[in-house]
């Protein structure tokens, strides 16, 4: 196979943002989940957790709370504002003013008619759901301080709202509050604080839960508003709750990081009175659990310390199956990093600005398992703020290194680069066409002289560059009538191809000759999550969600012979039961059969001329060959190379003198800039 | 075994002037076992909650007014009682504030005391030896009170004890010198009268205290030579006749305790339980007279189970409810915890048979001690040596304590009164048993000093563990040895008696500190040194203790001065040495973390093969 250079990069800094809430559409399987810096994601459970979307934050949007209504999906935040977001465009599609303040809460009832907001001035504003916005209905009875939770009973006809030292529950009709249920302060020096009810949850049987910030999870009987029973389950804050669809477990997240799992259960065996249990402790978070979404199979949770946790209830789902698996998402399921291969340049995407950075040079040769010495040090040539309060959500390097280019939801800034021995001149070119306003993708073509970027209904707008400007050429449309967002562009090595893919699965390949589709995919049910054109033999290679790998001929618009092999043989058990998308494909140019890709645990060189590994070989081999004298070596190997030398990889790519370059970003290094894993200090508590 | 834990406080005394008296009339048990009513010897009777020691409310008859005897609480009406200026029954509740306006009634004859067994109804003992109900006196406040006793008789004790559902007053009267005990029992009622046997002629029991079990009253009783003697009365047979014929009352000798030199004068013994006495006011048999000691004993085995010095006069008074000692000492009432555990007993049958034979053993053991002990304050030195050595020799090591102990206090204290009589190696011997403490033969080093043995001191400074530092200085300055080093203590106590020795006493000291020091540390092999050596750290802690102590008087003599200096520059070198030897550490442990560290790099360029 051959020898390495790797340029080892841990210079990029990237540091994802706390998770502040989440919410699960039970229809279709979709959790949304917003981020400290406004950030909403959306993963589908349906297709392997897979990050399909994400709506980029904004300086001025808090995002507190986030709420399903249907297929519709909307905030509500610290600055007052209710916002819907457009799905398809990627971005926030109107906002409303409450005029209550700070937006502590957002809650839908059962029939999806009606929005109730939990504000800061102490009212339960109710809006109306009307197919095109939200509309101011009216204000339930002012209460003194604010309401940070609110839960609608099933019926809709009652609201149970969580305030400072007490709970209401609210007649949906009148506006009027029926109940005060006091909430007892914690005990000792917390006496003389008020104790806030973090979260609240509203059951079919007229069951109030809470939890507050002496750390207790409350029963309460809605009915006649008494207290029923008290679970202290932590020396801080319970902070989330969330209960099961059918209403028979429910979980609570804590200051400490844990989650905690409630049952209604006899508590004898026989008999029939039901009480709520505390059964589980799950500790998979080392900070604040902000935000739970208890789903049929799993508890969901994510907070301060960025990760999203899938933990599998093991009483609901098949033993040592993917589904029973622990799952953490840390990393963003797309790239970050763009790379110069010609230059040996790398761009890094923050929310906030744009790095870019020059690799090192090393001197001398070694033997593998050496580092070299750096005789140059990477170098950081620019580092670009944003303009404008929206955040960066996509960018681009052009592979000469010439072209820099980003975009936000309202804007798309494209800069010409100039390299004069230590000098680096940046100019922003001034007059980009129209039609470039808000995308979703922007790529480069091989030889820096296109632009594209995908823009709304799955179309792709083709830019020419030259030395002072750049001119709109055409804009390329599929035949199908997705609405979806493109995702994923590539551009052919050659320049004759470019394909897409959106989040309707759909994989279009247009020719750049001919402007003009060339051909569709079929569609496999599950995400690309990459894609690549070989720039020899111009097959499409695309890896899924569910970690399938395809390979197709453009020429004969077919599936290539290697890849109908792989698919009656299978993958690899090992190779599917890996839980972090192949986010990056390329090719090596000295070698036609090498396909690299690479997750977050790994990088693999799959060799076409190899024979493919079978359910009884050993997946991982490399020490196996390493150690067994080089005759014998071909019997053992197989097409699939995997290296786990590096790790927690943002980026894998092959540079033009043939060098590797991963950048890693070790989770030890984001754990230590968290902050202390103690109690957050929440606003106004 | 019994055991007496650590008291505490439950209020201060105002004793008598004369120290003759507590101040304490008595104490009586409240609601339940941690609420006791303390009456005092004049006005005022006080609610304590114990475990709080803390009171929770007091009243007080007038000025002029005082009580006669300790009040009582009838649990059955929350009520209290009390007997004031001898006729005067006053009840009242715990909200009563004053208690002039609470309930009073006079009655016709003089009160002697109220009674009240917890959960039983109040019964009042005339100081003619008549007994009523307080419930029927009150129906009939003047009613004729009957005399029971003969002219010249009068009561000196009285208890009120329920026996099944029988309530009885017990009470011990005294004429001419010959004592009596009454048994009245109540509903329906009869009275017994007992003579109590003649112990020494002018001699009268001191205390008296009654248990019920097992259908008998059990009536334990001390006099003032130590002697407590058992009378055993059957409820069964009482009272089928009623006569004033004084029945005469068996008794029999349940122990016979230490008492030194002389009489008792203010002892009290009181039943724990069926094998465990209380007392207080008796000497511990070997500590020595001039001490105070609240003591337990065990009668079965005739032991000592448990001792506790009292700081303070005693005066011979002592409560005991629900396993706590209520004991007034000094300017204090304490209370002291304790167990009296019953597996002690041998209540398992395979141990009871062990505790019979050891029961056999010890009497006569005990017996033989004190038979030695007699004859060892007469007997001539070469006799007293080998006594003991055939007493040490010819018994079973456990249990020797007590025995030696009280060996060891009467040698000492014959060889202090007789100048002519001291047997090194009968001590030597005994304290090689290792048995003895400082506290059981508190002259023991002082005596050997002034014999000059300091073969035995230094016995005592290896094997004894509490010598107080004042008698270590003592030693010190008798004669400056290893040992001396070896025995433990404290800076505090230490420092004050130090600065005693005299300053050729100290640089001598600290020459021979320093040579040692020196030697120690020059010398390669420490363990060689076996175990009477003391370790360096002693050496040094002893250097910094004798400097700090005469740090001035040192300075200023001039033969001191070289030795200061010597010691100056040899602790300038060992800083110095040790500074170098952190310098090492720390450079080596960065040596370590390099390693460590080798990887964490922002950027590397590396080569890698696959295959």
């Amino acid at each position: 196979m051959g020898e390495f250079k790797v340029h080892r990069v841990r210079f990029f800094d990237y540091m994802p943002s706390a998770i502040r809430a989440m919410a699960f559409n039970r229809q279709s399987e979709r959790l949304a989940v917003a981020r400290a810096d406004g950030a909403v994601e959306i993963f589908n459970f349906s297709d392997n957790y897979f990050q399909e979307k994400v709506i980029p934050g904004q300086d001025s949007r808090a995002v507190e709370a986030l709420c399903w209504v249907d297929q519709r999906l909307f905030s509500g935040g610290l600055n007052g504002e209710i916002t819907e977001y457009d799905l398809e465009n990627l971005k926030p599609r109107y906002t409303v003013a409450a005029y209550g303040g700070p937006i502590w809460t957002i809650s839908s009832n059962n029939q999806g008619t009606m929005l109730a907001l939990g504000c800061e001035d102490g009212t339960v504003k109710m809006f109306e759901v009307l197919a095109e916005k939200v509309q101011f209905q009216r204000n339930f009875d002012r209460q003194k301080g604010r309401i940070i939770s609110l839960s609608w009973h099933p019926s809709g006809t009652l609201i149970a709202a969580g305030m400072m030292d007490m709970i209401r529950v609210f007649d949906a009709e009148t506006g009027h509050a029926t109940h005060r249920l006091l909430v007892e302060r914690g005990v000792g020096a917390s006496k003389s604080r008020e104790v806030v009810v973090w979260s609240v949850a509203f059951l079919s049987d007229h069951t109030i839960i809470s939890g507050d910030s002496a750390g207790k999870v409350q029963i309460w009987d809605g009915v006649t508003g008494t207290l029923l029973r008290t679970h202290l389950v932590t020396k801080w804050d319970v902070l989330a709750l969330s209960v099961s669809q059918d209403q028979s477990s429910l979980v609570a997240g804590t200051s400490e990081g844990t989650v905690i799992q409630f049952q209604l259960i006899s508590s004898t065996v026989g008999q029939q009175d039901k009480e709520w249990v505390r059964t589980r402790t799950f500790k998979n978070h080392s900070h604040d659990v902000r935000a739970l979404a208890h789903t049929e199979t799993a508890v969901v949770s994510g907070g301060m310390d960025t990760q999203l946790v899938v933990r599998p209830l093991l009483d609901k789902v098949e033993k040592n199956t993917q589904e029973s698996s622990l799952r953490k998402i840390v990393f963003p399921h797309r790239s970050l990093v763009c790379c110069a291969k010609k230059a040996g340049l790398l761009l890094f995407q923050f929310p906030e600005h744009l790095e870019l950075w020059r690799l090192g040079e090393s001197e001398g040769h070694g033997k593998p398992g050496d580092s070299l010495t750096v005789k140059t040090k990477p170098e950081k040539l620019i580092q670009l703020k944003r303009k404008g309060e929206d955040h960066i959500c996509c960018s681009a390097l052009s592979p000469c290194g010439g072209w820099m280019a980003y975009s936000t939801v309202s804007s798309v800034r494209l800069y010409r680069l100039q390299y004069n021995n230590n000098n680096i001149g940046i100019t922003k070119v001034s007059r980009l066409p129209k039609d470039l306003c808000s995308v979703h993708q922007l790529c480069f073509s091989s030889d820096s002289s296109k632009l594209f970027a995908s823009s709304s209904h799955s179309s792709v707008i083709v830019v020419a560059l030259n030395q002072q400007e750049c001119t709109y050429l055409h804009t390329l449309k599929p035949k199908s009538s997705s609405r979806q967002p493109v995702h994923l562009l590539f551009a052919s090595e050659d320049g004759k191809w470019l394909a897409t893919a959106n989040t309707d699965c759909e994989i279009h390949i247009y020719n750049l000759d001919k402007l003009k589709l060339h051909c569709t995919v079929p569609v496999y049910s599950s995400y690309p999550t990459a894609i690549a054109i070989h720039p020899l033999t111009s097959n499409l290679v695309v890896v899924h969600a569910d970690q399938q790998i395809f390979e197709y001929s453009l020429e004969k618009k077919e599936y290539t012979e290697w890849s109908r092999k792989l698919q009656k043989l299978g993958l690899h058990s090992l190779w599917l039961e890996r839980d972090t998308p192949v986010t990056h494909i390329t090719f090596n140019s000295r070698n036609p059969a090498h396909i690299i890709l690479h997750d977050m645990f790994m990088f693999c060189i799959i060799d076409q001329s190899l024979p493919l590994p079978e359910a009884k070989t050993l997946l991982y081999n490399q020490m196996t060959l390493r150690s067994v004298p080089e005759p014998e070596r071909i019997r053992h190997s197989h097409a699939f190379k995997i290296c786990k030398n590096f790790q927690h990889l943002l980026c894998v790519r092959l540079l033009e003198d043939h060098s590797l370059v991963v950048v890693e970003r070790p989770l030890l290094d984001i754990m230590s800039q968290l902050p202390a894993p103690v109690r957050q200090k929440k606003f106004a508590t | 075994m019994a055991a007496l834990y650590e008291g505490y406080t439950l209020c201060g005394l105002v004793p008598a002037q004369n120290l003759s008296h507590s101040g304490i009339q008595g104490i009586e048990q409240e609601r339940d076992s941690d609420h006791v009513v303390v009456t005092d010897s004049t006005r005022s009777v006080t609610l304590y909650k114990v475990s709080d020691q803390k009171p929770l409310g007091s009243w007080t008859v007038k000025q002029g007014q005082s009580l006669v005897c300790s009040a009582v609480f009838n649990s059955q009406t929350k009520e209290y009682v009390a007997v004031s200026d001898n006729r005067v029954i006053r009840i009242w509740k715990e909200e009563d504030i004053l208690l002039d306006k609470a309930f009073k009634a006079t009655v016709s004859s003089d009160v002697w005391r109220v009674h009240c067994v917890h959960g039983g109804e109040p019964v009042v003992l005339f100081q003619r030896g008549a007994v009523r109900l307080l419930d029927s006196l009150l129906s009939a406040p003047q009613q004729p009170i009957e005399e029971i006793l003969v002219q010249e008789e009068a009561i000196r004790w009285s208890t009120n004890i329920v026996a099944e559902t029988q309530q009885f007053v017990i009470f011990t009267t005294e004429q001419k010198g010959d004592h009596f005990l009454y048994l009245q029992r109540l509903n329906p009622n009869t009275l017994q009268r007992y003579r109590l046997e003649r112990e020494e002629p002018g001699l009268g029991p001191l205390s008296f205290s009654a248990s019920y079990r097992d259908k008998h009253i059990h009536l334990l009783y001390l006099y003032p030579n130590g002697h407590v003697y058992q009378s055993v009365v059957s409820v069964r047979g009482l009272g089928t006749e009623e006569g004033t014929q004084a029945l005469p009352l068996p008794r029999s000798l349940l122990l016979s305790l230490p008492v030194g030199e002389g009489l008792l004068e203010a002892a009290s013994a009181m039943v724990l339980d069926e094998a465990h006495v209380a007392v207080v006011g008796v000497p511990h048999p070997s500590a020595g007279a001039g001490k105070d000691f609240l003591c337990i004993w065990n009668t079965n085995f005739q032991t000592l189970q448990a001792g506790k010095e009292m700081a303070g006069k005693i005066y011979g008074q002592l409560w005991c409810y629900s396993n706590k000692l209520f004991i007034p000492h000094g300017k204090t009432l304490s209370v002291i915890p304790f167990v009296c555990p019953k597996s002690s007993l041998a209540s398992a049958l395979g141990k009871l048979k062990q505790a019979k034979t050891e029961e056999k053993a010890q009497p006569s053991r005990t017996v033989e001690t004190r038979k030695t002990v007699c004859w060892l304050t007469t007997a001539p030195v070469e006799d007293v040596e080998k006594e003991v050595e055939g007493l040490l020799s010819r018994s079973d090591i456990q249990d020797l304590q007590p025995s030696v102990g009280q060996l060891v206090s009467v040698l000492v204290s014959r060889s202090l009164t007789d100048p002519a009589f001291y047997t090194p190696s009968t001590l030597a011997q005994l304290v090689h048993t290792q048995c003895l403490c400082h506290s059981v033969c508190p002259d023991l080093v002082l005596l050997a000093l002034e014999k000059k043995d300091y073969f035995l001191c230094q016995l005592c400074l290896q094997f004894f563990p509490d010598i107080p530092e004042a008698v270590t200085c003592a030693c010190l300055k008798a004669f400056i040895r290893n040992e001396v080093l070896q025995t433990a203590y404290s800076d505090n106590f230490l420092l004050p008696h130090l600065k005693d020795l005299s300053s050729q006493h100290v640089v001598l000291f600290l020459q021979y500190l320093q040579f040692l020091y020196l030697k120690y540390s020059q010398d390669a092999f420490p363990q060689m040194h076996g175990l009477r050596s003391p370790s360096l750290t002693q050496i040094m802690d002893w250097v910094c203790l004798v400097l700090d102590a005469h740090f001035t008087v040192l300075v200023m003599t001039p033969e001191a001065k070289g030795l200061l200096l010597n010691l100056h520059s040899f602790v300038k070198s060992q800083v110095r040495l040790v500074s170098e030897l952190g310098k090492i550490e720390g450079s080596l442990q960065e040596l370590n973390k390099m390693k460590v560290n080798k990887d964490v790099g922002q950027y590397s360029i590396e080569i890698i093969e696959l295959f």
